[in-house]
């Protein structure tokens, strides 16, 4: 089946054909939304079959997104959508397979279904939509929530520290981890381009504003007049500079990187990106340049390393062996013990 | 072997039981087993029963790192590893100190002298030598073997460094046992050499201890211990020796070949599931996947994403590993998606006896998940079975789009017994249907796709991803029968949560078959693996005059139909089982019959002698009463 449909031509699709026919029921004014339009407008620019694709996600707002995509899709359980897409991915390969959840649904209760698949490298696209609140249940603080804040269920100030969704991939072992943000649907389709052509599990940090339960979150860094000054866009191959007159960059230092200003230390010393280093820690490093977003933020794609998918080097081995010792014969296993006539 | 079983001088007895009891670095799992296929080769009815501590090393010498075979040979066809062994090998005083109380009175017990001296007499909480002082041993044939020192000396000229040839004192044991029982020794030889390929100088020294516990017995003049137990006459074929773990991973194989769905296993390990994780990883050539997940949810979950993808998704673990899969088994039932969930039941509750038997996972697999989530139970009655039940399981769970769950325990697991191989070739096909068009019109004129259309059995429409036109979104919400979109309506989740009842009903199962006698007013109802127990006391309630019947449940949700009509009309219905009395809390709420729990849940299994004095005090005291 799949080998004849492949050998023909990807029909031409528009956005409507990426359109369920369910009402998409996020509040009014969410950044969702403009999520769900900048995916809905690229797929039909990507080559690929809505049959072919599938969206699963865990539970919270964000995790409504199948039902919204005229593809396959399932809507399962809290956190455990990046495992449901491993045992999928593993079982299809010839499926191009996108999951998307919740800062909480992936960082909180799905964690370790999150760092094992970004370290195991199976080939899924992990779309985190990070608002950094709990927002279906109503408002309670989040992994990613900044530390003193106040919600529901921290009224006298949120005591833990929050989670840095970049750090925590880029420990995890993966190897496309990229960030962008809700505002700016170029950035967006440019990111998620990327996320889907790289060759295993792609991480993607998109700060999404909740207008109800954290509104503005994001509003320092994201807005039209403030974006020049404070998001930092990484770009493979060029230095790492930013600014509305790129009069800032970023140098390396002896335990990290730091911003300085283009002036001082002059363009040559500034830290050149690329993605693809093998030892993560320059990533690592720039994932630590904002302490949150409420300063100069690096977004684009921190890392894109080659590493062995995780899907393909399992069915190489499940048909070697076959290849090997030939197909298995079902009278042969049951002789395969010593056995004896009556 | 022929000379053997004719000469005179050597008694046939029907059968022995035997255990092997060691330190857990002895070796003792290892020895029974080759002792055992030793004789499944020589044609004996057997049934196994490893006995081992949770703990890979406890402290050398310890009463907790005490790890014990126990195998019954017959000339006849048995059920049960036996109750009582008759022959005791003791390979140290914590062996002995532990295991000794379940010699048979008479009984003969070996020992290995060398490691009766004061430090591991004391570790084992001797404060004397039982094998010099004492009345413990009083009414036992004891023969006293240096082993460890025999062993050192039958290897001195092999260039084998002492401390390695003292680890092949198992083989001394074997040699000597396998004496007793006149076992050929080719076979072992020939499994030394396979096993140990590459390492010479460790086949050497097993073998030779091995022969210096054949020839330990030919000169030490133990002539009037030697017996033979001739082959048993069981039906003619071709025979293997099969444990249920085992048994269980060829039969997910089987299912696998038989409906062409590749098998993609999502497990974590745990005791006693693991080896079936181990045997299916061997088994490539046979399009197995086996995924080893990060923890017990994302195995289950990666088994449901592959079913979604038209594989056979399979999951194995043991009873704390279902508690946390609970709520993916509640998505795959909410989904309608093929599944299947095998726990080899261990003892609990929490950590519990990981490495012991327990049967109370039964209203977990029944009840243990939120909402009304029905979903079928299959149950597996010995190592053998474990095959079908496998097949079973994924049958149902093809054919009905539904989790199942499957129950072994670790008795069964673990244990094994000679199996008269099928005829693969007779095995029933499993039917799989895939949509791969619209099944609906929609209000507007156009045809489309609706996942909840459902059969005459209810089991709905199912198009796996790739199938070109009929994309769709399934979830855990609600949906709307039918379309399958999410629906919060009062009267569709009524309707839904009948559905989802009515359809696991409308499986079809086997009727019981009543076994012993038909009309007895008493009837044993049993599941799961107390058939073989059941059976042999049964046998000789029987032969003591009494009435029994017997029917034997491998499907526990649903009920066979029949079920109902033989519960009818019993004055006393007995319901051994290796819990507190779960299938007769089923039973009554289900016929309103009075079943009575016969319980027991001690991490053993049930002996055939206990079950027949519990079955044979009340049979007496109804007919007195």
């Amino acid at each position: 089946m799949t080998d004849v449909m492949d050998s023909e031509a990807v029909p031409e699709t528009s956005r409507a054909d990426w359109q369920s026919d369910q009402e998409v029921r996020w509040c009014p004014g969410c950044g969702d939304y403009s999520i769900l339009t900048a995916l809905q407008l690229l797929l039909p620019d990507l080559g690929v079959r809505r049959e072919k694709t599938v969206f699963i996600s865990g539970i919270g707002c964000a995790a409504r997104f199948p039902y919204y995509m005229n593809t396959y899709g399932m809507h399962s359980i809290h956190g455990r959508a990046p495992a449901i897409a491993t045992g999928l991915a593993l079982a299809r390969p010839d499926l191009d397979i996108w999951v998307v959840g919740g800062d909480g649904d992936m960082l909180s209760i799905g964690g370790n279904h999150l760092i094992h698949a970004l370290r195991r490298n199976t080939n899924i696209n992990i779309l985190l939509f990070n608002n950094q609140i709990y927002g279906l249940t109503k408002g309670q603080f989040s992994p990613t929530s900044e530390a003193g804040k106040i919600t529901k269920s921290s009224p006298v100030g949120l005591i833990s520290e929050p989670f840095n969704p970049i750090s925590v991939a880029l420990g995890a072992e993966a190897s496309f981890v990229a960030r962008s943000h809700d505002m700016d649907r170029k950035h967006l389709q440019e990111v998620f381009s990327r996320a889907h052509a790289h060759p295993g599990a792609s991480f993607v940090e998109v700060y999404q504003n909740c207008n109800v339960f954290n509104d503005g979150a994001f509003a320092e860094i994201t807005k039209k007049d403030s974006r020049d000054d404070m998001l930092i866009n990484l770009i493979h191959g060029e230095p790492i500079q930013f600014g509305s007159e790129r009069q800032f960059g970023v140098v390396q230092t002896a335990d990290g990187v730091e911003i300085a200003n283009v002036n001082e230390v002059g363009i040559e010393s500034l830290l050149v990106h690329d993605e693809t280093r093998s030892n993560p820690s320059t990533a690592f490093a720039l994932s630590r340049l904002a302490k949150g977003p409420t300063e100069p933020t690096p977004v684009g794609v921190f890392r894109a390393a080659v590493r062995e998918e995780y899907a393909s080097a399992m069915s190489g081995q499940v048909m070697g062996v076959a290849e090997e010792r030939g197909k298995g014969q079902l009278k042969d296993l049951l002789h395969s013990l010593p056995t004896w006539e009556v | 072997m022929t000379d053997l079983e004719e000469d005179s001088k050597i008694d046939a007895v029907d059968r022995v039981i035997i255990r092997f009891a060691g330190d857990s670095g002895d070796g003792m799992q290892l020895t029974g087993d080759r002792f055992t296929t030793a004789s499944a080769i020589h044609g004996n009815d057997l049934a196994t029963f490893p006995d081992y501590p949770a703990e890979i090393r406890a402290p050398a010498g310890s009463l907790a790192g005490v790890s014990a075979f126990q195998v019954q040979i017959s000339d006849h066809d048995i059920m049960t590893p036996g109750d009582a062994p008759e022959v005791m090998v003791a390979m140290n005083p914590a062996a002995l100190k532990s295991d000794l109380h379940l010699l048979t009175p008479g009984g003969t017990l070996i020992v290995n002298r060398d490691t009766f001296e004061e430090r591991n007499l004391a570790k084992a909480g001797y404060d004397y030598n039982p094998l010099e002082e004492g009345e413990d041993l009083e009414g036992y044939r004891i023969i006293s073997v240096p082993m460890t020192s025999l062993t050192k000396e039958a290897c001195k000229d092999l260039g084998v460094k002492p401390r390695d040839a003292e680890r092949s004192k198992n083989f001394f044991a074997l040699g000597l046992v396998s004496w007793m029982y006149s076992r050929p020794t080719e076979p072992t030889f020939e499994w030394i050499d396979e096993r140990f390929a590459g390492k010479e100088q460790i086949i050497s020294a097993n073998k030779a201890a091995f022969s210096a516990g054949h020839v330990y017995g030919e000169s030490a003049e133990l002539g009037d211990q030697r017996v033979v137990v001739k082959a048993a006459p069981l039906a003619s074929g071709t025979y293997t020796n099969i444990n249920g773990n085992t048994a269980l991973s060829w039969g997910l194989i089987a299912a696998s070949q038989l409906s062409d769905l590749p098998i993609f296993l999502g497990t974590y390990p745990i005791t006693p599931a693991s080896d079936i994780l181990h045997e299916l990883a061997k088994h490539k050539a046979f399009g197995v996947t086996t995924f080893q997940a990060e923890d017990e949810i994302a195995a289950v979950g990666a088994a449901l994403g592959a079913s979604y993808g038209g594989h056979l998704g399979i999951t194995t673990t043991s009873g704390p590993g279902v508690a946390l899969k609970s709520e993916t088994m509640g998505l795959a039932i909410s989904l309608e998606l093929p599944l299947v969930v095998v726990n080899i039941q261990r003892g609990g509750p929490s950590t519990g006896l990981p490495t012991k038997t327990e049967a109370a996972d039964l209203l977990m697999a029944m009840y243990g998940r939120h909402g009304e989530s029905p979903l079928p139970i299959v149950a597996a009655q010995t190592p053998s079975e474990c095959f079908f039940a496998a097949i079973e399981a994924c049958r149902i769970a093809i054919t009905h789009r539904t989790p199942v769950m499957l129950l072994s325990d670790g008795y069964l697991a673990n244990g094994s017994e000679p199996w008269l191989l099928p005829d693969v070739d007779a095995l029933e096909p499993i039917n799989v249907e895939y949509a791969t068009e619209f099944n609906h019109i929609g209000e507007d004129g156009e045809a489309d796709y609706w996942p909840y259309l459902r059969d005459e059995k209810l089991v709905r429409s199912m198009a796996i991803p790739g199938t070109p036109d009929l994309m769709h979104r399934i979830g855990g919400i609600e949906k709307e029968d039918g379309s399958g979109n999410i629906s919060y309506d009062p009267a569709n989740h009524s309707r839904m949560v009948e559905i989802r009842a009515e359809r696991i009903k409308r499986i079809d199962v086997p009727d019981v078959e009543v076994v012993g006698d038909p009309d007895a007013e008493v009837l044993i109802v049993g599941w799961g693996s107390t058939w073989g127990s059941i059976t042999s006391a049964l046998g000789r309630v029987r032969s003591s005059g009494h009435k029994v019947a017997h029917v034997h449940l491998t499907h526990l949700n649903p009920f066979p139909k029949n079920l109902e009509e033989v519960l009818k009309g019993r004055s006393h219905i007995l319901v051994p089982e290796m819990n507190t009395g779960q299938l007769s809390l089923m039973l009554r709420a289900e016929y309103l019959v009075d079943a009575k729990p016969i319980s027991k849940v001690a991490g053993q299994p049930f002996t055939a002698g206990e079950l027949e004095q519990t079955i044979l005090t009340y049979v007496e005291e109804k007919s007195t009463s």
